[in-house]
């Protein structure tokens, strides 16, 4: 009776899975989805520990020890975590689950070889085992390792025969893993903790060469592989729900991935090898690049204030600065002035799809004052002043007329289209992706350098004061 | 091997029909949606902490236990947290007057 209430409770689970994944594609039902897969896990958790057949009550404490301190510190630090720092904070929840289903084929091996002699080990279960291993653990190594670099704890390090190292590293992984799938040695376990350690390796150098802009991609791709993982345990288990959740998270994962890469105009494989503005920086770093103009916040406040259409282009330095209250204060300001005031939107701006929505919606901007950047984009012809707060590469004019340059064919802001420029910056660096930026050197652009957050809140008091 | 696929056909079947569900579910997602899309799936896939509850829950030995507890530990983490960053995310998209 129990197993058959379990079953038709998985059912619900997975139905609320599913059904919940497809709202959270919608704005506008994005949350309620959530709460509907939140709730099937719910009953799925709750109806496994009461129900499920050989959970020994003695455990219990176990069970609901570790329940609880999952969820206090995961609704602490979810809670707790800015804004900003959204991305890392998803790609360590991430490698939690990849950790999860690394030691659950740890231990279900271990319990295998208790169960059976060596050589009658059920091969299938094996192979499912050794997947969950792999994947798990490489996904859990590679979203450490991706939290780290997102936080600025790990720097970018890249081998000349990186790429080499990997494929044979792999190539070893798996040939291992077929080995003891095939062959069935009698001293499987050691095998099993060298592939575990080599995964482990494997996942640090997958994720280490992959530039820092390009993190959103690898751990979108590392979620679909824990839910793969997860999808392994629910194979081994005979179970219909880990199976649902974790497949669809695996291809809707991948297919996540895949249009991420598309909103950069970018492959996949060219994410993955890192090459992102690796290689091609070293010529014409010295060239003539022309004059810069600065321009100080006075003159920037007269021409905000005098213009009738201001656009403006956020990007990483806003988020950095934490600038986006400030922004928007700017923002009320030129309106009330009878300023038309919009923001373009690049997909990739920042350093996570999204981001920017994310961060001004924060802030109380509202929602159709963010623009998209294909209905912004023939907007600037008719724009007075774009002020682009520190944003750098969505704005390069080198993606549309340089081939040479690494970022060539990606969809940019055409801001250069408006009448006056002024570009916020903290300094003349090139930006993420390593390079010259053409759009500063032109005549209608002037740069106002500084922290973005300073120097708005003195573009507003200058513009009050006129 | 053959046996093993044949006596899981079952389970193969769903695992094929629901990659495309998959895939089906999120084509044409606005880029907006990209980081919290991301998140929510983060937090689906943490159902994998069922598989820690079966193994704590099963648990005979001092290494299923040590191993378990973590397990359900980091799956929990994973579940909620998930699930709770992904609701900040989405509260923000609320439109406002």
């Amino acid at each position: 009776m129990n197993s058959h209430i379990l079953q038709i409770i998985y059912l619900i689970g997975s139905l609320s899975f599913i059904i919940g994944l497809k709202m959270l594609s919608k704005p506008n039902t994005a949350r309620k989805g959530n709460l509907i897969a939140a709730f099937g896990m719910t009953i799925a958790i709750i109806g496994t520990i009461f129900l499920y057949e050989g959970i020994k009550t003695t455990n219990y404490i176990w069970i609901f020890g570790g329940l609880i301190i999952g969820s206090v510190l995961g609704t602490i630090s979810a809670k707790k975590v800015q804004m900003t720092q959204m991305p890392e904070m998803v790609s360590l929840f991430n490698g939690m689950g990849g950790a999860c289903a690394m030691l659950i084929s740890v231990v279900e091996f271990n319990h295998l070889l208790h169960e059976y002699s060596f050589n009658s080990l059920p091969q299938g279960q094996v192979i499912i085992i050794m997947l969950g291993l792999i994947i798990g653990s490489i996904s859990f190594i590679g979203s450490i390792v991706a939290w780290g670099k997102l936080s600025g704890k790990i720097g970018d390090l890249t081998l000349k025969i990186q790429q080499l190292i990997n494929i044979g590293l792999l190539t070893i992984i798996l040939a291992l893993a077929v080995y003891i799938s095939i062959f069935l040695p009698p001293n499987a376990l050691t095998y099993f903790y060298i592939i575990w350690l080599l995964s482990a390796i494997y996942g640090i150098l997958f994720v280490m060469p992959i530039g820092g802009a390009d993190m959103p991609v690898v751990i979108s791709l590392l979620n679909s592989f824990t839910g793969v993982a997860a999808a392994m345990g629910g194979f081994l288990y005979d179970n219909k729900v880990m199976l649902v959740g974790g497949i669809l998270v695996g291809s809707a994962g991948t297919l996540l991935t895949v249009v991420m890469c598309k909103a950069m105009n970018r492959s996949l494989t060219n994410v993955l090898l890192g090459n992102f503005g690796g290689n091609s920086s070293s010529s014409s770093k010295s060239e003539a690049l022309g004059n810069i103009q600065e321009i100080n916040t006075g003159d920037t406040a007269i021409l905000l204030k005098y213009a009738s259409k201001v656009i403006i282009v956020p990007g990483y330095g806003l988020a950095v600065a934490q600038a986006q209250h400030v922004c928007h204060e700017l923002e009320e300001l030129l309106e009330t002035q009878g300023v038309s005031v919009k923001y373009a939107i690049h997909p990739v701006a920042g350093r996570m799809p999204g981001h920017m929505n994310v961060l001004l919606a924060e802030s109380n901007v509202s929602y159709d004052k963010l623009v998209e950047m294909e209905n912004i984009n023939p907007e600037f012809n008719t724009t007075d002043v774009v002020l682009v707060v520190g944003a750098n590469d969505v704005v390069n004019p080198a993606a549309k007329t340089d081939p040479s340059s690494p970022i060539y064919g990606m969809p940019i802001l055409d801001v250069e289209n408006a009448k006056k420029i002024v570009v916020m910056k903290r300094s003349m660096k090139a930006g993420y992706a390593g390079i010259e930026n053409m759009l500063f050197y032109q005549p209608k652009t002037s740069m106002l350098f500084g922290d973005a957050k300073n120097t708005l809140t003195k573009i507003i008091a200058e513009v009050k004061a006129l | 091997m053959l046996e093993f696929i044949t006596s899981n056909l079952q389970i193969i079947y769903m695992l094929l029909l629901m990659i495309f569900v998959g895939v089906e579910l999120i084509e044409k997602v606005p880029s907006v949606l990209h980081t919290p899309l991301m998140s929510g799936a983060n937090a689906i896939h943490g159902v994998v902490i069922i598989g820690a509850i079966i193994i704590m829950g099963q648990a005979d030995n001092l290494l299923a236990t040590i191993l378990g507890f973590i397990a359900v530990v980091l799956g929990t983490l994973n579940v909620v947290g998930g699930f709770v960053v992904t609701d900040r995310m989405l509260e923000m998209f609320k439109k406002r007057k």
